[in-house]
């Protein structure tokens, strides 16, 4: 029997973890926070069916309650050693053996006060999409004036496609984030107005198109395609956005009661950390760096370690979990060659 | 054969008669100009947009078109502020840009196409 060690308790690392179990292996978990389940416990549904989240935390629960996982909980991995083919993972206050370990420590939101310019934690009605969520969750609908919100925009690519913030990649699902999004508060707020500011409408996966043409056809959303440059308070308690909508080729000017940036999804500090501490390579945009693109992802330039989920790259849920599953099976392949 | 529906010349662009002096000028001193993606940011935020009917990005669309007609009067309007710049995604640097027009505008002016 192979001991592995899984950093991170998220989506990505039960999924993998439950993967190697099943599998025949020895499992620990190790998660710095006091729950599995990672930034999903704080989301409300999601695209592109609007499912709960809490069915897909659920899930995992259920899934991992039928194996003998170790979940080492408020556990962060303080070293890493390599004795031949057997890494030693120290926490705070054991120490973990593995014949192989997996990296699963998600990502983090672009922090949105990084682009001060469109105005979010200095005007209260600047929120997130991760906010929304929250409010979604909170049944929260109102402007801190305590209005109802007649006109809501909605900011793609903030924090990403930007070399104002060294990020150039997409982040690949923030905007049917926000078409969802759009879509859930047409949903609670039947009378608000809301529109979609992007450069490109990234539409890649199943019903993603179907889910953008149901918004204009069901939800009457307004996509306008333009970079919002700045948003502003004026005095008589709205926003003010600038942009221009370049279809028609002229700046736009526009009155609003909420903004919603859809910030970026970039690795973690904490990851940054951990693949030092392994010694396994990052690319330029910092996620981890797999040894081919092609031919799983999940393998990095070191021995023995390997990555699932949102460390790689911005990844859905759905993706995240094929990933994880994909992830296992390089491992076990690995694990045979010992 | 001709079946007179022909687009109206001056409403097209036509690729084929382009006329690119002044943009490979520009773009040999100012290769930023190569990943602007049309966002729109830059023209939100002009100062000089803001206060006539000047758009930038559609300046630098059209000199990439090669639309060159309108240039001299459009490239006046622009105050040299470099707010463009500091809000591009892209990093492109539409000030550089304007002031290398002029300067093509100069060279070119007595020359044949
Ligand atoms: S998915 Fe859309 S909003 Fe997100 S970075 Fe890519 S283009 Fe921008
Ligand atoms: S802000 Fe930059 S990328 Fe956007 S249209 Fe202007 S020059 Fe192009
Ligand atoms: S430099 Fe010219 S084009 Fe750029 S923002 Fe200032 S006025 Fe507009």
């Amino acid at each position: 029997m192979k001991n592995i060690v899984v950093i991170g308790g998220g989506i990505a690392g039960v999924e993998v973890a439950c993967m190697m179990a099943e599998t025949g292996n020895r499992v620990t978990i190790i998660e710095r926070d006091n729950k599995l389940g990672g930034k999903l416990n704080n989301w409300y549904c999601l695209f592109p069916d609007f499912k709960k989240s809490d069915e897909i935390l659920n899930y995992i629960k259920n899934r991992i309650s039928k194996f003998n996982i170790e979940v080492k909980l408020n556990s962060n991995v303080e070293k890493a050693e390599r004795n031949g083919n057997t890494w030693l993972v120290h926490t705070e206050n054991a120490i973990c053996k593995a014949d192989a370990v997996i990296i699963a420590t998600g990502y983090q939101l672009f922090d949105a006060t990084r682009k001060e310019e469109l105005g979010y934690k200095i005007y209260d009605n600047v929120i997130t999409q991760a906010d929304m969520e929250q409010r979604f969750r909170e049944g929260n609908f109102l402007t801190s004036y305590g209005k109802k919100p007649e006109r809501i925009a909605i900011v793609h690519c903030v924090g990403s496609r930007d070399e104002k913030c060294h990020n150039m990649y997409c982040s690949k699902v923030c905007c049917v984030t926000g078409v969802k999004q759009a879509i859930e508060i047409n949903k609670f707020l039947p009378d608000a107005q809301i529109f979609c500011f992007y450069m490109d409408l990234r539409m890649y996966d199943k019903f993603f198109e179907e889910l953008y043409r149901t918004a204009q056809e069901q939800h009457n959303i307004q996509f306008i395609r333009g970079r919002v440059s700045e948003v502003s308070e004026t005095p008589d308690q709205h926003l003010s956005i600038k942009t221009e909508d370049t279809l028609s080729g002229r700046p736009m000017k526009m009155k609003l009661d909420m903004v919603i940036l859809l910030a970026g999804m970039e690795t973690k500090k904490n990851t940054k950390e951990i693949a030092d501490k392994f010694g396994v390579d990052r690319e330029i945009s910092g996620f981890l760096k797999s040894k081919d693109f092609h031919i799983g992802a999940g393998i990095l330039t070191q021995k023995g370690v390997f990555a699932a989920g949102t460390c790689i790259a911005p990844m859905s849920i759905k993706e995240t979990i094929e990933n994880a599953r994909s992830t296992a099976f390089q491992v076990n392949e690995y694990l045979k060659t010992l | 054969m001709d079946f007179g529906f022909a687009p109206i010349e001056t409403r097209s662009i036509d690729i084929d008669i382009f006329d690119s002096r002044i943009l490979k000028y520009v773009i040999k001193y100012e290769p930023s100009l190569l990943v602007c993606l049309s966002c729109g940011g830059c023209t939100a935020t002009c100062s000089a947009g803001n206060l006539t009917d000047f758009n930038v990005r559609r300046m630098q669309l059209m000199l990439r078109r090669g639309e060159t007609e309108n240039l001299q009067t459009e490239i006046n309007k622009c105050m040299l502020c470099g707010k463009c710049l500091l809000v591009c995604p892209r990093g492109v640097n539409l000030r550089n840009v304007v002031m290398l027009i002029k300067k093509a505008l100069v060279i070119y002016k007595n020359q044949e196409k």
